[in-house]
This record gives C-alpha cells, structure tokens and sequence, in this order.
C-alpha cells in the first residue's frame, strides 16, 4: 500500500469525483438509471478512499502533514501540487465525503424540477472534488483553485434546479464568494513576495509565521484573507447571501453548501489565516470575537422572526458558525479544537436539518411555518427525526452539537495570553445569551411544525413518512451525532494533535 | 555588410507571402461557389508557415536582419506561432460564414492572410519604420475586411468609423514618432532610443513624443478613452472579422506597445507608467461598466475585449518595476485571451447561424436546445470571467503577480482596481450563462441547427486550451518564460 501513502490515496480522494463526472457527462441523457448507479458509485468509491485514508492515518501524529505529495505543478510561479492531510482536515474531508453520499442517495426519487438528473450529479460530483481538494491543499494557489472549484456547480445547482427567487440568489452568493476570493488571491500575492523565500507552501509559510513582516503590512493581508474566508463562513455583516442562496437553492444544494462550503471558510482561517499571520491574528481576534456574537445574536433573533423554514435554519447557520468563529478567535487549543469539532457537527446536524426542511416541502409543498402543523401525526417518524435534529441543533448535552457550542463559551472565558480578557468575557455573556435564543427558536419552529393537529387544508392529504431513500442517506449522520456526542474523543483525538500545533505556533509567535 | 541573406529567419513572412499569391491566383483561375476550397487553401497556406516558425524555434539562435530592425528571436517566435494558430482559427471560424454570403469569397482570405502578415512583421520590427509599416499592414486590410458584407449599413458604417480612426491613430503616431525621430538625432532603431531614453538628457518634448506614441497604439489596442469606434465596429463586421479583430488586431497593437517600451523607452519609464497607468484603469472600469448594460452580444464581446485590453495594460504600466513577471504576464495573457475569445465568438458564429440573432435574449434555453454549445459558451465567458479551473484564471494571475512583484502604491492601487474589476465583469459574463441555463429557450430555431465541421474544429481548439491550460498553465508559463527578452 505504499502507493496509497505517498500522495496516491488523497490524489484519489480528490479527483475520482471528476473522473466519475466525465463518466456520467458521456452517459446519454436518457439512461437516468446508469447515471445515477454511476454517480453513486463514484461517491461511494470516494468514501471508500476516504476510510482507506481514516484507517491507515497515523493517529500519534496527527499533527503532521500524512499521504503528502509534492509534485512540480506551475513551476514558473512556483506554485506545486502539494497536498497532505493533518488531523484538522482528515474529519473535515470524511465529512464532505459522507455528505456528498447521503445526497446523490437522497435525491435518487427526487430531481427538484427541471429534473436532468444528468446535469444535477455531475455538479454534484465537481462540488466534491472541489470540497475535497480544498480541505488537502498544502499550496495557497491549489487551494485557490479548489476553493473557487466549487463556485461554479453551486451557482449552477442554485440557478438550475432553484425556487422562485433563485436568479438572483444564485448571481449574489457567486459575487460575494468572488469578491472575497480576489481580495484573498491578492494577499496570497502579497504574502508570497514579502516573505523570504518566496512560496506559496502553506507548511513553510506557517512555519515563518510572518517573520519578517511589518505589522501593519501583516494586518492589511490578514483583511484580504478575513474578507475571503469571512463571506465564506458566512460572518456578520457578510451574511447577506446565505438565506437567499439557502432559501433558492435545491434540498441537496443547501445540504451540501450548509455541511460543507461553509467549512471552507471556517477551515481557511484555521489552516492559513492563523498559523500564517499569528501576529495579526492576535491583533484581530477581538474584532472577530465581536463580529462572531453579533452573528450569534442577530443571527437567533432573525430566526425569531422567519415565517420559512428553510429559512429559518439558514439564520440558525449563521448564529452557529458565530461559535465556530468566537471559537477560533480566543486562539487557545482547546478552543480551535471546539471549533473544528463544531465544524462538524453543525455539518451533520445542519445538513439533516435541510434534508428534513427538503422532505417536509416536498411532502406539504410548503414551507411556511404558519401552514404547517401535526408533522407527529401525519408522519411521526420524519416528525421525531426532525425532533432529535433540533435538540442536536440547539446543543442538548449527549449530542455532537453540545461539544461545538459549550466549549467555546466556556474557554472564551480564559482566552489565550495578550488578549482583552474582560472583552472576550464579555463576549461569552452574549454567546450564552445565544444558545438560550437557539433553544428559543429550535424549539419553536419544532413546535410549529410537528405539534398539534394538521392544518385544515392538509387533514386530508396523504403524507408519506419516511422513503427507504431518505433512511438509507440519513441514518449514517443520525448515528454520527450520537457516536460524536455520546463519544467526542472520537474527533477531539484526532483534531488535537493538530489544533495543538496551530495553537503552539501562533503562542509562540506572538510571545517571541 | 554580410552579404549572404539569412532567408531562414524570413521563412515565415515569405512562406506566407507565397500563400497569399497562391490563394489569389486560385481564386481568379479557378473560382468555387462555395469558396470552400480557397479556406482550405488558405488554412494549408498557414500551417505550412507554420513550419519554418517551428525550425527557427528549434534551432534556437537569435537572427538580426537589415541592420537590427528585424530581429527572429524567442520573443518573436512564440508570438509568430501565437499569430498564425489565431489566423488559422479565423479561417475555420469564417468557412462557412464566407461560404454562405455571397460576397467576394477569394478576397476575404487574401486580405485577412494580408493582415496576418503584418503581424508577423511585427512581432520581428525592433525600429520605427518596420514597426509603423508593419501596423499599417495589419490595419489596412481589415478596413476592407470591416466592409466586406457591403450591402449592409451596418458593415458600412463599421468600415468607415474603423478607417478614419485608424488613420487618425496612425497620424498621431506617425507625429510622435518623427518627434522621437528628430530628438533623439535621427534615430529609428529602437535599440539607439534605447541608449537615448537611459542618457536622460532627453527635453521634456520626448516624454510628448513619446505620449503621442503611445495614443497612437491606445487607439489600435481600443483603450479608453480611444475605443469609441470598437463597439461599432465590432458589431457592423462579419463576426468572424470581429473575432479576428478583437483578437488578433488587438494582439498586434499589443506586441507593438511590448517592442517599443521594452526596446525602446524602457528607462524612460516616468514617461510611459503614469500613461498605460490611466489606460489601464480606465480601460478596465469603463469596458466593463459599459458592457454591463449591453444587449446585444457582439457588442457586449466588445466592450469585454476593452476590459480585457485594460487587463492586459495593468502588467505594462509597472513594467519598469517587475520587468521580466510583466512582460511574462504580457504573452501569457495574449495567448490566453486569443484562446478564449476566439472561442466565444466560435460560438457567437454558430448560435446566430441557428437563431439569425446577435441579441442576448436569443441565448435563452441555449442549455436546452444545444447542451454542447451551452457549455463551450459558458466556459468561454467564464474563463473571460478569471474562473477557475478555465484558463482566464491563470492569466489574471500573472497579471496581479506583476503588480505584486512591483510593489509600491501605485501597482497596489492598480491591482485593486483590477480586482474590483474582475468582479464587476463576472455579472455580465455570468449574465449569457444566466440565460443559456435558467432560462427556457423562446423560439423556434430560424436557421439549420447543424454547427458545421470547420467551426466544430474551431471550437474544439480553443475548448482545449480553456481547459488544458487551466489546470496545467505551466505549458503556458513556460513558453511567456522563454519569450523574455531580458
């Protein structure tokens, strides 16, 4: 197997999604049937690859760079095809994979209109390489590259296969994402001729960690990469695009966009904003903490007042990834562990959510609060799944929410040396605040949507409970977010060699 | 003097030159409805110069002819390649549109192979005669070449526009260069300049002169704020002259900007960066604001290719900063933009063979009705937009890595700007492919559905390229590495 370790086994991870495309593009349009067999065992050969990584990761070292390939690739920019996956990236990237499978499953009956199941797994199969090479580049420009990979299959899923609206939700969130990365290949620019020697190698450049720098200058390239990976994320004030690109996009698009993309963002300022810039990093933190309970609050309180469902846990995303950002803004290890480990259970739990507001739409064909009602009743099964996903969401002890939520309100209590302790204090008020408001809404839309008795104009419609399609593609996150929550080691021994060493770096930095 | 005459390094321009005689001669003995056969003709005329382009490139050496006013180097030799695979595509793309019109088949191809051997002139001119002849040679025949569809106003209109500003431009270049010609004591190498602009004991005069230049080239390369005539012009011509316009006109102006500021002022350079600075910028910002709110796809085309234009200037005006990364950038991105835009005006030529329409709105449904041409339109225009993996990405890349490179406020400034400017076009671009896939198509087609064989070539061509280069620029890379003449 030495193949496998020495860079061939990501290399697979990565691009098998592709090869699978070109497979299905070259399907003719009306054998549906072949397409989605192919599609799906595309995926599920990706997360084959994907365990074979899980299995064979060295797990005393999870701090290095492991299945690394260094390969000469834009020579002339000195740019190369360097990838490697550490313990940060390896429970992200399995992540992308298991998701990606539960989507081309459950779509298997249920093309959102205008069907082309051909045209709807081929983006889904160029998303996943974009997603995985992202979360395994060690080079700023392949990172670059599979960072905007991913654009292109959204704007087309979301404006394709969309709701009413989806035109201009699909045009805003690609030129937010574009505005963000162009400001962010710039700093990659910047940071690759003001460091001595010139690379794009994000170990080598972590490894600097911006000696040489003047602070100043550091802060204006930490701003390019903030605004890059912040609209990502998405933090407040750049959230504008995520409930219209949610809102539009198709159940599987807003899964994928909600359990994935937004990691890119989260995973960016773990993997290259800090240990790269460690000084401006410090400089930032508090702006970002702020930033991050803004987003908590305002993002509980707009939840509040949605009339939609989808909606509603589009704003609940923002309010969770608030405690991904508040989480890595303290800087400490025990944090940056809580937000990875938060990166991942908000991608389950998140991404359940969508399926679920996508089951109940297609059942009820709406998804207005104040329509809906008795989903017990009707459909008890889909009813307490939806039940189990909302305690999960609002941080229920017992559950993978709770170890991304509780942590980093406790640690921003004790944030790491050199940073305002009473602001961040502060800051852990308002995010305790947030989870009483999460509680708030979860519960209340469960409430609107489960409780009672059906409304008149549905009593007599016959609603399914749960297609074996949905069970097959839900049941392996439902018993991740008991397995993480029951058993958070699980992920916490893997992150915590690397998060440590990200930690260690950027204390260091900012002591020496 | 040497007596012997190195025919080798002329290879291309004589084998060419020959072409074109033969394309003439078969046209007037033996004339062919279709004027099918004389494309063939001329595309075989083009790869075999090709030939000689390919032996120069492998033996290497550097060739100086006429006292150093043409010179066969690497530089040279990637941009003569550059210029005749850009021709050859032309003619695919023009087979069956010439074809089809019944206009003079025979001379279309003479006058577009005409052109084309002006561009290779110019890529070899290194003094200010070779250079001005060589732009008059690229010019001259595509004014025709504007008016070929002579029945049309429209094309009328293009031809006229084009040619009095041609010729203005040429005037005002003709100026200024007399004044360097007469400042600098009777000079036209540009090496000899060279020596004069570092000396800096030129009068103030000589940064007119060289101002005047370079407006001269500003018009020829449609900078704002001289583009008025693009729009058009690009939209009167019979689109494959558009393509060939945008393009490799475009390129010629180009090549002439990179010869005389690299050859000539380079030392000179407070002179000529604040100039292509203000070009740039305005390039960039008008272009795109303007294409914003077009309708019509040619014309949309070409207020892109005005921004790209100013895309390309970004590199020149720090050029004295990050020499060798702007030049680089400079012939990457030529080579990049002539892939990508030949492509989209591929597709332009085939939709509006089906629809008979050069609107936008006739893209509606394009995706439905023609999934194959829907996605070639939409990697184009996306690859225009800088996306990756499409090749525009890696273009836009060198460029900003010149600005980076030079550093200072200034080439920040202007990089921003182009930032910001990538963005802004992206709504346009991403506006067709709004239409082609979330629109339904509205008509019934107009015309034959088929795209025929020489245009599928076309296409195909540049689809490579988008995609080829866009995960793997280093084959681009390396040959805008080689082609530095520093």
């Amino acid at each position: 197997m030495d193949w496998f370790d020495s860079g061939w086994g990501l290399t697979l991870a990565i691009f098998l999604p592709v090869a699978g495309m070109v497979v299905v593009l070259a399907i003719p349009k009306a054998q549906e049937q072949a397409i989605k067999i192919v599609a799906l065992l595309t995926t599920l050969a990706t997360l084959a690859a994907g365990v074979g990584l899980l299995v064979r990761f060295d797990y005393d070292d999870t701090g290095d760079l492991q299945f690394e390939a260094n390969k000469s690739w834009i020579d002339v920019i000195q740019s190369r095809y360097h990838i490697g996956i550490d313990g940060i990236a390896l429970p992200l990237l399995l992540l992308s994979m298991v998701v990606t499978v539960a989507c081309v499953i459950y779509s298997w009956d249920h093309f959102p209109a205008p069907h082309n199941p051909k045209g709807f797994l081929a983006l889904t199969l160029l998303l996943e390489t974009g997603m995985n090479g992202t979360f395994a580049a060690q080079d700023l420009i392949l990172f670059f590259i599979f960072f905007e990979l991913v654009l292109l299959p959204m704007f087309f899923m979301i404006g394709v296969w969309g709701g009413p609206n989806r035109v201009y939700a699909s045009i805003k969130f690609f030129l937010f994402t574009l505005f963000g990365s162009a400001l962010m290949l710039l700093s990659f620019l910047a940071l690759f001729f003001l460091t001595e020697p010139h690379t794009f190698d994000i170990p080598t450049l972590a490894e600097a960690a911006g000696e040489g720098l003047v602070g100043s200058t550091q802060n204006l390239i930490f701003l390019g990469l903030f605004l890059g990976f912040a609209i990502k994320v998405p933090m407040f004030p750049f959230h504008t695009w995520l409930p219209d690109a949610h809102t539009e996009a198709p159940t599987v698009g807003s899964v994928i966009l909600a359990a994935v993309l937004l990691k890119l963002g989260t995973y960016g300022f773990v993997r290259i904003a800090l240990p790269v810039l460690p000084q401006a990093a410090e400089d930032w933190a508090p702006w970002i903490g702020l930033l991050a309970v803004i987003g908590i609050i305002y993002g509980a309180l707009c939840c509040l007042a949605q009339r939609d469902m989808k909606r509603l846990i589009a704003f609940s995303s923002v309010a969770h990834m608030g405690f991904v950002m508040l989480g890595i803004a303290t800087l400490t290890d025990f944090e940056i562990n809580a937000a990875v480990f938060g990166m991942v259970a908000h991608g389950l739990i998140t991404g359940m959510l969508f399926f679920l507001a996508g089951s109940v739409q297609e059942r009820y064909n709406t998804r207005e609060l104040s329509r809906l009602g008795g989903l017990l009743v009707q459909a008890p099964r889909l009813g307490w799944i939806l039940g189990f996903c909302a305690m999960a969401s609002l941080g229920l002890p017992g559950l993978a929410g709770f170890w991304g939520e509780f942590p980093a309100i406790l640690s921003a209590y004790e944030p790491l040396e050199g940073l305002p302790v009473e602001t961040f204090r502060t800051f852990m008020v308002f995010a305790a605040i947030g989870t009483v408001l999460a509680a708030g809404y979860l519960l209340w839309m469960f409430q609107r949507v489960a409780f009672g008795e059906p409304k008149p104009e549905f009593e007599s419609a016959h609603i399914h409970d749960v297609h074996a399609p949905e069970w097959i593609a839900w049941t392996p996150l439902l018993l991740l977010i008991v397995a993480l929550g029951v058993y958070p080691n699980l992920l916490f021994k893997i992150t915590d060699g690397a998060v440590t060493g990200v930690a260690d770096g950027v204390a260091k930095a900012i002591g020496g | 003097m040497n007596p012997v005459f190195d025919y080798h390094a002329l290879a291309p321009e004589l084998v060419l030159s020959g072409a074109i005689v033969v394309v003439l001669v078969a046209d007037l003995l033996f004339p062919d409805r279709e004027g099918l056969q004389t494309s063939r003709l001329a595309s075989l005329g083009i790869l075999v110069a090709l030939v000689p382009v390919l032996t120069l490139a492998i033996d290497g050496a550097d060739r100086s002819l006429f006292g150093g006013g043409f010179v066969v180097d690497d530089y040279a030799i990637a941009l003569k390649a550059f210029f005749l695979l850009v021709a050859y595509v032309t003619v695919l793309v023009s087979a069956d549109y010439v074809g089809e019109g019944d206009y003079y088949k025979g001379e279309f191809y003479f006058l577009l192979m005409s052109s084309v051997l002006g561009m290779l002139a110019m890529t070899s001119a290194r003094d200010l005669i070779s250079i001005f002849v060589a732009l008059e040679l690229i010019s001259i025949p595509t004014f025709v070449l504007a008016g070929w569809r002579k029945h049309d106003t429209k094309s009328n209109e293009a031809a006229i526009k084009y040619y009095l500003i041609g010729v203005l431009s040429s005037a005002v270049m003709l100026y200024g260069m007399s004044l360097i010609y007469g400042l600098s004591g009777g000079k036209v190498l540009l090496a000899d300049i060279g020596k004069f602009a570092a000396a800096g004991d030129a009068p103030p005069l000589f940064a007119v002169a060289i101002f005047l230049t370079l407006v001269g080239f500003a018009f020829k390369v449609s900078a704002v704020p001289f583009h008025f005539w693009a729009p058009d012009t690009y939209e009167g011509s019979p689109t494959p002259v558009t393509a060939f316009l945008s393009v490799a006109s475009k390129a010629g102006g180009f090549v002439a900007i990179l010869s005389i500021i690299y050859f000539g002022f380079f030392e000179a350079d407070e002179s000529w960066q604040p100039v292509l600075w203000a070009l740039a910028a305005a390039s960039m910002t008008v272009g795109n604001l303007t294409a914003l709110r077009q309708t019509n796809i040619v014309r949309m085309l070409a207020y892109s290719s005005v921004a790209q234009g100013g895309f390309i200037l970004v590199p020149l005006a720090v050029a004295q900063d990050a020499p060798r990364a702007s030049f680089e950038a400079v012939v990457i991105y030529l080579f990049i933009y002539g892939a990508m835009n030949l492509g989209a005006f591929a597709v332009v030529i085939a939709v509006a063979r089906r629809t008979r329409s050069g609107e936008i709105e006739s893209y509606a449904g394009l995706g439905q009705t023609a999934p194959v041409l829907g996605i070639l339109m939409s990697a184009f225009l996306l690859s225009l937009a800088g996306i990756p993996p499409l090749a525009g990405w890696f273009a836009k890349f060198v460029m900003f890595r010149a600005v980076f490179e030079a550093g200072g406020a200034g080439a920040v400034t202007l990089g921003v700007i182009a930032a910001v400017n990538s963005v802004i076009a992206f709504f346009y671009y991403a506006g067709v492919a709004r239409r082609i896939w979330f629109e339904d198509p509205a008509a019934e087609l107009a015309g034959p559905a088929r795209v025929p064989a020489a245009l599928t070539v076309a296409l195909a061509m540049s689809a490579a390229v988008v995609l080829v280069i866009g995960v793997y620029p280093q084959l681009f890379a390396r040959v805008g590495e080689l082609a530095v003449p520093l």
